[in-house]
């Protein structure tokens, strides 16, 4: 068997593929930033003495790591585009896809990102939060002030690290027809009959991107080690 | 100044705190000692509120603390603490160490803290550290600036938890200075310590404790000269031993 291949249709479609990878790059980013930021909030419920708001973070945390991502990703083009549509008064043809991803990846990975700064708030000596609070800090101010920032500076590695997986995690948008980085090369080699050459070269940019940003999360972790 | 009123606690059937009931008046030093697990540090973290106890009484400067309406932060604001293992934020300079509860709780301005803050280092001779980070310093500078945050909040009284025992035994005197001038200047201490050399150089009176009884509350002359509980006896011969 004597497969020609042929890498003509890549240039042409640069644009296009920038355009996907640009869709992935926006899911990826929002992810992670609500990711974290409900993530502490999941985290802080979870550890705090309000037993009806432990239990709920417990619960949404142990729900969305006990389902496929894909699932969920499926349920949310499914549903909240209904929703949206019916509570904005939107135009039936609005796409909404795109923010159904943002939505469904953002709630699916606060839950890991919750377990990872749960991990990284008890990382801190419980004598800290004690300091604090015999300073005369209250426990929000004590959380903020003293033991959030250290937390966070132990997890940079693992967030990046979470960030990593959920950037090649967005590949799975597919599921919606929805044009990332991974769709559009698919739609290109499709379009072109070169699906080989599209799906290897989208593979080698995903490898390049996740391979060099997990060498920088390698450097960080050895420069923590040595301070 | 604190008063301690039939304080008992326990831990699920683990009782740590029996009974305990002391005073301790303004300007007066107290140092409790015993041997490990007889609940001094777990009583002296009763007074700040930092352990919270089931029975008994515990006010200071009249403020009930055990009392749930009680604004516990706003308590332990005016109560300066110490602790074994120093707790200095290692996220902060030394300088932030001094100021972020004089900005964040008392509301005192930038400058103002700084000033506060840096006056105090000078007194406990680190002037020079102000702008390092508590990793960069030994344990019993790391104390010193403990006490010197502790003191930036201007507290009515001290509380001191075992200030020494995770130090080098070349650091301890250094902070032992510290304290000695603190309480000479009339501060009132209440100082969980095992350095009997401090005991006999500054405390008013001795606090004994054993299996989380107050077994022995006198002043130092005759706590030393002529402990009255055997238990005592025992531990005293055993510290003063060598």
């Amino acid at each position: 068997m004597n497969y020609e291949f042929d890498w003509s249709s890549i240039p042409g479609a640069l644009p296009f593929l920038w355009e996907g990878m640009k869709v992935s790059l926006e899911i990826t980013v929002t992810a992670v930033i609500v990711g974290i930021v409900w993530g502490t909030l999941l985290a802080l419920m979870r550890l705090g003495t309000i037993k009806p708001l432990a239990w709920f973070a417990a619960g949404y945390v142990n729900l969305f790591r006990a389902i496929p991502l894909v699932m969920v990703l499926l349920w949310f083009f499914l549903i909240v585009p209904q929703l949206l549509k019916g509570f904005l008064n939107l135009d039936p043809n609005t796409d909404v896809r795109l923010t159904s991803a943002m939505v469904g990846f953002a709630l699916f990975e606060s839950a890991y990102y919750s377990e990872i700064i749960r991990a990284g708030i008890q990382s801190v000596p419980k004598g800290q939060v004690s300091a604090a609070s015999a300073l005369g800090m209250t426990y929000a101010q004590a959380m903020r002030l003293v033991v959030l920032p250290q937390a966070f500076r132990n997890m940079v590695p693992l967030l990046l690290t979470q960030a990593i997986v959920l950037f090649q995690d967005t590949s799975l948008v597919y599921v919606s027809a929805l044009a990332d980085f991974f769709g559009a090369a698919y739609k290109v080699g499709d379009r072109d009959g070169r699906l080989v050459e599209l799906l290897l070269f989208a593979g080698a940019v995903y490898f390049v991107l996740c391979f060099s940003l997990s060498q920088v999360v390698r450097r960080l972790q050895k420069r923590m080690a040595t301070v | 100044m604190i008063t301690i009123d039939k304080v008992s606690k326990h831990y699920g059937s683990f009782q740590v705190l029996t009974d305990c009931s002391t005073r301790v008046a303004k300007g007066e030093v107290v140092v409790v000692c015993g041997p490990s697990g007889s609940g001094k540090s777990t009583l002296i973290k009763c007074v700040n509120g930092l352990e919270p106890f089931q029975s008994g009484t515990i006010h200071v400067d009249g403020i009930s603390v055990g009392d749930p309406k009680t604004n516990l932060p706003k308590l332990r604001s005016r109560v300066g603490m110490v602790f074994q293992h120093f707790e200095l934020f290692p996220h902060m300079s030394i300088t932030e160490n001094l100021t972020i509860a004089q900005e964040k709780v008392l509301g005192r301005s930038k400058e103002e803290a700084r000033a506060k803050g840096v006056g105090l280092l000078d007194r406990v001779g680190l002037k020079a550290h102000a702008d390092k980070f508590p990793g960069q310093l030994s344990g019993g500078q790391q104390q010193r600036v403990a006490i010197a945050r502790a003191l930036s909040m201007d507290p009515i009284c001290m509380l001191f938890d075992e200030p020494t025992s995770a130090l080098d035994p070349e650091m301890i005197n250094e902070v032992l200075d510290v304290m000695v001038e603190l309480a000479q200047e009339g501060m009132t201490m209440m100082c969980v310590t095992h350095e009997m050399g401090f005991a006999r150089k500054v405390a008013n009176r001795v606090i004994f404790m054993d299996r989380g009884r107050i077994v022995e509350d006198d002043t130092k002359e005759a706590f030393f000269a002529n402990p009255r509980s055997e238990r005592a006896q025992q531990f005293l011969a055993k510290i003063l031993q060598h």
